[in-house]
């Protein structure tokens, strides 16, 4: 098993390196003039020149990267525009958040996919088996920001049951920081007012942002459950009068959940994406709301650095998924 | 006929379909159905945020204009988006795909490797800090999905290349002397060009779903153009009251692209009879 984590890790280096490659070009190559991007529009031009000694860009493209390289391993990302902060602090700061947020959505969507997808599986071609498969179609359909302000219309200004915007009410004292996750920070802290209004705040955007994620995981659930009810030992089983149900949640389930996993996986990378929008619509302290201010304030050195850091969890989490795969599957450690 | 008939049977599909075209037809004539074409550009301070009404079937927006003839006319610009990026991405990504499957060598590898690099950050971040680096308009807004887009079609081809060039007939016809041309553009391409075609319908929809990402963060289209993300972000101001205001256009984006994406499930259901089984 050491062998084939330590193999899976391997293959991950080409495809950061890639990453930086492109981050490098994105920012180098792609602009007419690099320092003037990174200065801001209402840089001088003398502080473009500063800039551009600074960052090295009349040195040689290949010499740049190193310097580059040597930037990125020591997170030096520069200072915000937008907050005159540290990139990498306001990051750090900011990561919990939308951590908590995808982490929930990711709960809600296999807590209601995997149930929803195998109930079609058993009904298959039945209505509940239709009415999914629409609903699935439909569930990634849905343009994520619209759906957020229809919510917030509905239940935040209409009928009030959840907060419109925010992780916390602004009467309440914040506990102090341990994770950075404000559920368990509560907990940790005794604070079960603020783990309440915490958990109130949550709902809205967990519940856009798992919508996409919901259709996915049922959809991938269905397919793998119809898969393995066709095999010889659901038959036997049967055939022995082992109570449906039982067969079912137990062993069938068990079974089938394998390309859903994978989802699950690589949903948490279009997850973190799509906080991006959510996070702007609910004014949530994540990084995707910082990357919209980012954009909006043409901040280039957040964006840069929002765009690894996206790309880092990417990979780790891909190759998360397959170590998960290898312990549920001894077969595919032997591939790598 | 036999898959026409199969596809008259998948009735989520043929919805897909008739919604795809509803929304093709009303783009092209856009101009004709809209009620108040000329409101892309005018404003009728006088009539500001109006509920919907039988003049206004979906409301006033907060510069009087007509949301009904707007989501008309944002249709046109919806699908120029999403024809142009997924076209420029397919014409890109599949002779890419080719090459790096048919071809060994540095060619090929590098091909792959520039793909997988694109692959490595979520669509959506990469369309983003690329439009970021651009001035925002509906062209910086294309460029940016097309440059994300295109791998996707790169992989695909690519694998369909990978697992055509170990068959038979195309030793055949290396043994008789046909050039990689041939064989890639009149051999391997007609083969696999249906997993292409469905990608690109769900593409579609997906590109609809992205550009009004970028037009509601205003990385995309400018005021005063009828497009629906854009109207939604400026919606934002004028709720709860107006509810319309951001309601309908959403609709409009929401039944385009699941649209698109109906068809190109009954379309992959079709095309991959793998999956017909587990129909």
């Amino acid at each position: 098993m050491l062998r084939f984590i330590l193999r899976r890790a391997l293959l991950a280096i080409p495809s950061l390196f890639g990453l930086l490659v492109l981050t490098f070009f994105m920012i180098r190559v792609v602009p007419a003039d690099p320092a003037a991007a990174l200065a801001g529009e209402n840089a001088t031009p003398a502080q473009v020149a500063e800039i551009r000694k600074q960052y090295g860009f009349d040195r040689p493209l290949h010499e740049q990267f190193v310097v580059y390289l040597g930037q990125v391993a020591r997170f030096e990302f520069g200072e915000s525009a937008y907050s005159r902060r540290p990139v990498a602090l306001d990051i750090k700061q900011r990561l919990p958040a939308t951590l908590e947020l995808t982490v929930s959505a990711l709960l809600i969507a296999t807590l209601l996919g995997i149930p929803l997808g195998t109930v079609a599986a058993v009904y298959h071609n039945r209505w509940p088996d239709t009415l999914l498969r629409v609903l699935s179609v439909a569930g990634v359909a849905v343009a994520a920001f619209w759906f957020a302000i229809e919510l917030q219309l509905l239940f935040a200004m209409d009928l009030g049951w959840f907060p419109l915007r925010g992780r916390m009410s602004s009467g309440l004292s914040a506990p102090p920081t341990a994770t950075g996750f404000l559920l368990l920070d509560s907990l940790i802290a005794g604070r079960l007012d603020v783990f309440r209004d915490a958990l109130h705040h949550l709902v809205l955007p967990a519940m856009t942002l798992s919508l996409g994620g919901i259709a996915t995981i049922a959809r991938f659930t269905r397919a793998g459950v119809l898969d393995t009810l066709q095999k010889d030992f659901v038959l036997y089983e049967r055939a022995q009068g082992f109570p449906s149900r039982a067969l079912i949640w137990q062993f069938v389930l068990k079974n089938s959940v394998v390309a859903a996993i994978t989802q699950i996986g690589l949903l948490f990378g279009s997850l973190i994406a799509g906080a991006v929008v959510v996070e702007t619509i609910f004014d949530w302290p994540g990084i995707g709301f910082y990357t919209v201010q980012a954009i909006l304030t043409a901040d280039y050195k957040v964006m840069l650095a929002v765009t690894l850091l996206i790309g880092v969890i990417y990979a780790a989490v891909n190759i998360l998924v397959d170590l998960v795969h290898g312990l549920i599957d001894p077969r595919l450690r032997e591939q790598l | 006929m036999l898959v026409l008939k199969k596809f008259a049977k998948d009735k989520p599909a043929v919805l897909g379909l008739v919604v795809v075209l509803v929304v093709v037809l009303v783009a092209v004539f856009a101009s004709y159905l809209a009620p108040y074409p000329g409101d892309v550009s005018a404003s009728h301070l006088l009539r500001r945020l109006k509920a919907p009404s039988w003049a206004h079937p979906f409301g006033t927006d907060n510069l009087g204009r007509d949301i009904f003839s707007r989501v008309i006319l944002g249709a046109r610009g919806a699908l120029t988006i999403a024809v142009m990026v997924v076209g420029t991405s397919m014409l890109i990504g599949v002779p890419l795909g080719l090459i790096g499957g048919y071809y060994q060598g540095w060619g090929a590898e590098t091909i792959m490797r520039v793909t997988d690099m694109f692959l490595a950050v979520p669509q959506l971040i990469l369309a983003l800090a690329l439009a970021q680096l651009m001035t925002p308009s509906l062209e910086s807004a294309m460029l940016a999905l097309t440059l994300t887009y295109w791998p996707f079609f790169t992989r695909i081809v690519y694998a369909e290349t990978r697992r055509l060039k170990a068959a038979l007939f195309i030793d055949a016809l290396q043994c008789i002397g046909a050039s990689g041309a041939r064989i890639l553009f009149l051999h391997i391409l007609p083969n696999c060009i249906s997993p292409v075609i469905v990608r690109a319908t769900i593409g579609m929809g997906f590109t609809i779903l992205v550009a009004a990402v970028l037009g509601f963060l205003g990385m995309g289209a400018t005021p005063p153009d009828p497009d629906w993300g854009l109207a939604i972000s400026e919606s934002r101001q004028y709720l709860p009251e107006a509810w319309w205001f951001s309601t309908f256009p959403g609709l409009a984006i929401f039944l385009t692209v699941l649209g698109f994406n109906l068809l190109g499930d009954g379309l992959r259901d079709i095309v991959d009879p793998r999956l017909r089984r587990s129909r």
